[in-house]
């Protein structure tokens, strides 16, 4: 196993990058941890990629300053930083077997020929290629190349890995096996992972910490279950996840917190992200039942679609006011009533809403 | 016959007709002199293979066209990374430059580069102007001449295969290199160079081959005394008549021709085997 010794912090503060007139990053501030698994996640043009490109020391930022272990980095070219980076599509050296491949990154740190093979067979078994190693990269299949690249990558110790959407080519099952297999070799490992993807899902399972891009700015940072269940604007509410977006009339603060109103009932819901023109609820979070539940946000809504998902079901409602609403239960918990025009109350505890 | 197999036909007849019209019934004709003039026999045949004449031709040809090839594809790397890689000016600068060539005449090039090597050229009256050399260098009729003649007319040639080898490099290997600390020299002779390296054998092969035919820049800038196979097939045929021996060593010259061919594309496709 490595130590995690060796594993980076990097700072970036206020990092902008223009491309001519075109503004790709602005002014991005963030902290990744020693041993962390952060990712970026974004849709693409968010500046994601460029950000990572300027962490790897491929791009020049045109402002701020990046550090690495407190340590400035900014002028550092690439070579020097010589941080671990898996790309989209693998670039492995064609020319080269497996074996090479991994062993290429150890041969510029002139390695003795000893420890170089060791590494490389260690590499090898802990990517689960062995047998392979004798192959070129052409002979192997997606999957493989994957293991070959993040072999190669991990195989000097960088204090840092970068990754760009490394599962992008790869079909379903073998991307979730790619996930659980990165989960464990940063276990193992205890290295720096910066991973780029705009696949939620794959951001959701894998990172310590989400930090979502858009239009090159960082939108919010935090975990998962944070960014999640607390978005912090709107663009993060509806790029993670399906959700409910209530337009409600100004926020005001009462004796027990934040209240609006929606169609002439009182919504109450969290308000530490400071905006007020609307409330996010998730499908999940939502309840359904025939009385009004007085003690929730409680509203009327009748059923005009139900979608069913096996082991969950998907409810289109509208309101009285005409808004649309979408919920998701489990499957044995739909009430036998439950047909497309039937009226029913919609119901979701106070905690479980976000002002925007 | 499948039916696309039928109209594929249909388009290439044309082609295929005035190939074996162009070039096959006159090989053929080639074919059958170099066994029958002027008696039936393999006698030209023994002739071109012990003719120390004939064979010191060959020995030339080989030699001028590996010379030719180094000297062209080396010059045609270089030409194809400060086309390829470079800026937008440089890019139209390279461009101008690789394509101007074209589109003038062998000839006229030949006779251009008469007039800058001969011993009264503009190279020779510049060295002594300036006083480098009292008498002038010899650089025409002989092989410098040749080569410096053939090498400016197959770059461009070479400059082609190797522009889409260099195109079609992915850059994220290159970066991938560079981000594992390897420096930009490394990066050249470990990656850069072994993965265009088929794009180098394509160049070389069309270069080798285009360079064994060559005539009218040896003959111009070798002046009779750098004679190489083409001129020593035409001397055969048109001033000292022996037709069964000029066409024997065309026949020898087209198998050796086949033979690169198939040996270098075979090291282009180096196959599945890995």
């Amino acid at each position: 196993m490595l130590d995690s010794v060796s594993a980076g912090e990097i700072e970036a503060a206020g990092i902008g990058k223009n491309f001519g007139r075109f503004t790709a990053l602005k002014d991005i501030s963030l902290t990744v941890g020693r041993g962390e698994f952060l990712t970026l996640l974004g849709p693409s043009g968010s500046g994601k990629t460029t950000f990572l490109m300027i962490l790897a020391g491929f791009e020049a930022p045109t402002t701020g300053r990046l550090s690495l272990n407190g340590v400035d980095m900014t002028e550092t070219d690439a070579e020097t930083r010589g941080f671990g980076m898996v790309f989209q599509g693998y670039a492995l050296f064609p020319h080269m077997t497996v074996e090479q491949n991994i062993a290429f990154p150890l041969r510029v740190q002139k390695r003795s020929a000893q420890q170089i093979k060791a590494r490389v067979a260690e590499m090898v078994e802990m990517v689960g290629l062995g047998g392979h190693g004798h192959k070129k990269p052409s002979a192997l299949s997606g999957g493989q190349q994957q293991r070959v690249a993040l072999a190669r990558a991990l195989a000097y110790e960088p204090p840092v890995l970068l990754l760009d959407e490394p599962f992008s080519a790869l079909d379903r099952n073998l991307r979730g096996q790619m996930q659980d297999e990165m989960r464990r070799i940063h276990k193992d490992t205890g290295t720096t992972f910066v991973f780029v993807t705009h696949d939620q899902e794959e951001a959701l399972a894998l990172s310590s910490r989400i930090a979502i891009f858009d239009h090159g700015q960082l939108q919010q940072l935090d975990t998962p279950r944070e960014i999640y269940d607390r978005p912090s604007n709107r663009f993060v509410a509806e790029f993670l996840g399906d959700i409910n977006i209530l337009p409600v009339n100004p926020k005001l603060t009462d004796e027990t917190g934040a209240v609006a109103e929606f169609e002439g009932r009182a919504i109450r819901a969290v308000a530490d992200q400071g905006g007020g023109s609307s409330v996010a609820v998730r499908p999940e979070r939502m309840i359904l039942s025939a009385e009004e539940m007085p003690q929730a946000n409680s509203i009327p809504a009748k059923i005009t679609d139900i979608v069913y998902l096996g082991a969950e079901t998907r409810l289109g409602l509208k309101t009285a006011g005409g808004n649309d609403l979408t919920m998701s239960l489990p499957t044995h918990e739909v009430p036998a009533t439950a047909a497309v025009g039937a009226p029913f109350w919609v119901n979701w505890a106070p905690e479980h809403g976000v002002f925007l | 016959m499948s039916k696309p197999m039928k109209s594929a036909l249909v388009l290439l007849g044309p082609l295929l007709a005035f190939l074996m019209l162009a070039y096959v019934f006159p090989f053929l004709g080639i074919l059958r002199w170099s066994f029958t003039l002027p008696e039936l026999g393999l006698g030209n045949y023994a002739d071109a293979l012990t003719d120390p004449l004939v064979l010191s031709v060959f020995g030339r040809t080989l030699r001028v066209c590996v010379i030719v090839t180094l000297v062209s594809v080396a010059s045609a790397y270089v030409i194809t990374l400060l086309w390829v890689r470079g800026g937008p000016v440089q890019r139209l600068v390279m461009e101008l430059c690789i394509l101007i060539p074209f589109w003038i005449s062998v000839l006229t090039r030949a006779f251009g580069w008469l007039a800058l090597l001969s011993n009264r050229g503009l190279i020779n009256t510049w060295l002594q102007g300036i006083g480098l050399t009292s008498d002038p260098l010899t650089m025409v009729r002989n092989e410098f001449g040749v080569v410096v003649g053939m090498a400016h007319f197959l770059i461009p040639f070479a400059v082609f295969p190797l522009a889409s080898a260099v195109r079609n490099l992915d850059e994220r290997v290159l970066l991938a290199a560079r981000g594992m600390g390897a420096g930009r020299q490394r990066v050249f002779w470990t990656v850069f160079l072994p993965m265009t390296a088929p794009g180098i054998l394509g160049a070389a092969l069309i270069v080798f081959v285009f360079a064994l035919g060559f005539f009218v820049t040896p003959a111009i800038l070798g002046g009779g005394r750098s004679v190489m196979v083409a001129e020593l097939v035409y001397l055969r045929i048109f001033q000292s008549p022996n037709w069964g021996l000029g066409a024997a060593i065309s026949v020898i010259l087209m198998i050796g021709v086949a033979f690169l061919m198939g040996a270098l594309m075979k090291a282009v496709r180096p196959g599945e085997k890995s």
